[in-house]
């Protein structure tokens, strides 16, 4: 079939592991701005949902600011800021992290809310600080799913930090906008399974940490 | 409003039991003992010093607080959380974690459950964890909301009984909220009846309650057989046992004909231990060949001096024959009591127990 075709030959041509255009090089790139992204995001959206999510209030207006958050097309949103910023960092990064943060925001503020009440009664009638029924009874009963909130945002990065490339920019886009401005099949396939690859490893990844940061106690009786 | 102007003194190293309907005020009661609701107005004094004198964590960590349904961290081993409060006060962890070991034991939580998840107990072990974390930091005073609601009646029976023996051990000072007027008489040291807008509608120690309730709303509270339960006040001991009527299933005809005049219509049969087998009529007995199978059902016997009136009028009620079988704590036969002979010994009881209504003065 002719995309396995692209894949393998993309693959196995030596001259694509090395360079500054070599497949490790667009790949750490596509991972360096993935993670510059979802750190941003994780930064505002995190403690917003926990704040929020632990006071119970300002729920309604959190859902209307992702929802219009939701509602900005990345892809404009880049164009936009290069127009206005010009070419850079900078413009990549806003929408990216525009694009992240309501599921990070609304997942958190929604796990927060779902913990069980009767062990944050209990603590607090036992005498703890509010910042520590937070961080030592609520944060980890709500982890699953504050997690699954992050892992959904760090995948929509990972997709979409391909636009990067349309400012010049590195990553795995390049091989995709290059490889259509030089009609250059393989190139496009192999930069977009590269992408699907990370994708997927992204999962793997999220799926460790899971493993390793939620008590087992949490999650076998969630 | 939740509470109204109530006042309470609540005594110490006692159980203190809130009990009314739904929408009382019984656990915005309770709750403003350690300052979890605040009271518009009015003081809640503890030896004497008003309970905001001190800020509200120190004053919660110097309570126990449990809750009706444990409300334990279900991230946190069983171990860790019954050291919570400890660790909040700033123990190491190993002396916390020995501290918590100690209390699974006193609220009879086998040690091999240390290291296991709350999700991994059943509902009792649960609200067990629930006390024992209440009680890791040993504070004086126990704050205790509906915690044996969520469990079932077995459970929740061993749960009472468990909880009045470490109270005789530990004497603290306990506020016991509850819905269910049997559970508030079985614990309570006192018991405080709240009505609909909490207000107080009786104060008195359970018999009391019983006895003499201070209105309509208390005696309906209350439910219909509270005379009946009032007996579970009085001891079995002051009754008339009768020994004459009890043989032995290997009795001879003499033993069997000596026996059948001694005052009651039948005669209770015992194996050769002494442990109850059944009743029969005197002259369906015959020396040696005694039928087991066709002898009539003795029912649940009493244990003689240490259950109360209610569990022998209990026996004697459900004895085919309308006498009860007393034994004692070996389960061998120590007497046989009938209907009548308790109700006298009732008669008597209340005669003893309360001062003649004030009518009567």
């Amino acid at each position: 079939m002719n995309v396995l075709n692209f894949v393998s030959d993309f693959f196995s041509d030596s001259a694509h592991w090395q360079g500054y255009d070599g497949i490790p090089t667009r790949l750490s790139e596509h991972l360096g701005y993935t993670l510059e992204a979802l750190a941003f995001a994780a930064a505002i959206g995190l403690p917003v949902g926990l704040i929020t999510g632990h006071y119970g209030r300002g729920g309604n207006a959190l859902s209307l600011i992702a929802t219009a958050a939701r509602a900005l097309p990345t892809f404009g949103l880049l164009v936009l800021m290069t127009m206005l910023i010009g070419f850079g960092m900078l413009p990549v990064m806003i929408p990216l992290v525009t694009l992240a943060v309501p599921p990070i925001l609304i997942t958190t503020y929604e796990a927060m809310r779902s913990v069980d009440p009767s062990p944050v009664d209990a603590a607090r009638g036992m005498g703890m600080a509010e910042t520590r029924i937070l961080l030592q009874v609520e944060l980890p009963a709500a982890l699953p799913l504050i997690l699954g909130g992050l892992r959904s945002a760090a995948i929509q990065i990972v997709s979409t930090a391909t636009i990067a490339a349309y400012v010049s920019l590195g990553g795995l886009g390049r091989y995709i906008i290059d490889g259509l401005y030089q009609r250059d099949y393989e190139k496009v396939v192999g930069g977009a399974s590269l992408t699907a690859g990370m994708a997927l490893a992204t999962l793997a990844v999220f799926w460790a940490i899971t493993k390793v940061a939620v008590s087992p106690g949490v999650r076998r009786s969630a | 409003m939740a509470v109204d102007r109530l006042s309470l003194e609540i005594p110490d190293r006692s159980i203190t039991v809130l009990v009314g309907p739904s929408g009382c005020g019984k656990t915005t009661t309770l709750r403003m003992i350690n300052r979890m609701v605040e009271p518009s107005e009015g003081t809640i004094l503890i030896d004497g010093v008003d309970s905001r004198r001190q800020p509200v964590n120190i004053l919660r960590r110097s309570m126990g607080y449990v809750i009706q349904n444990a409300g334990l961290f279900q991230h946190r081993t069983i171990i860790d959380n019954i050291a919570t409060v400890p660790r909040l006060l700033g123990w190491s962890k190993d002396k916390s974690r020995a501290r918590a070991r100690e209390l699974m034991e006193r609220v009879g939580l086998d040690a091999s459950l240390a290291k296991r998840y709350p999700y991994q107990l059943s509902g009792g072990q649960q609200q067990r964890v629930g006390v024992a974390r209440a009680l890791a930091a040993d504070p004086p005073v126990l704050l205790m909301d509906e915690p044996f609601s969520a469990v079932d009646p077995v459970v929740r029976k061993g749960l009472q009984d468990e909880l009045l023996r470490i109270q005789e051990e530990l004497g603290k000072t306990i506020v016991f909220v509850t819905h269910d007027i049997d559970e508030a008489v079985k614990i309570g040291t006192m018991v405080a009846v709240l009505r609909t807008g909490g207000r107080l509608a009786q104060f008195a120690p359970p018999a009391e309650l019983l006895s003499s309730p201070a209105d309509a709303f208390v005696e309906d509270f209350l439910g219909a057989d509270r005379g009946i339960r009032r007996l579970s006040f009085f001891s079995s001991a002051g009754l008339d046992l009768l020994t004459a009527p009890i043989v032995a299933v290997d009795a001879t005809a003499q033993q069997i004909a000596a026996r059948a005049d001694a005052g009651a219509p039948y005669l209770l049969v015992t194996d050769v231990d002494g442990k109850p087998l059944g009743w029969s009529e005197p002259d369906r007995l015959t020396a040696g060949r005694i039928d087991r199978g066709r002898l009539l059902s003795h029912g649940r016997p009493f244990v003689a001096g240490q259950e109360s009136l209610r569990a022998a009028l209990d026996c004697a009620v459900l004895s085919p024959t309308g006498w009860a079988v007393a034994v004692d704590g070996e389960g061998r036969a120590a007497g046989v009591v009938s209907q009548q002979a308790i109700g006298d010994a009732i008669r008597g009881a209340h005669e003893d127990s309360v001062s003649p209504p004030k009518a009567l003065r």
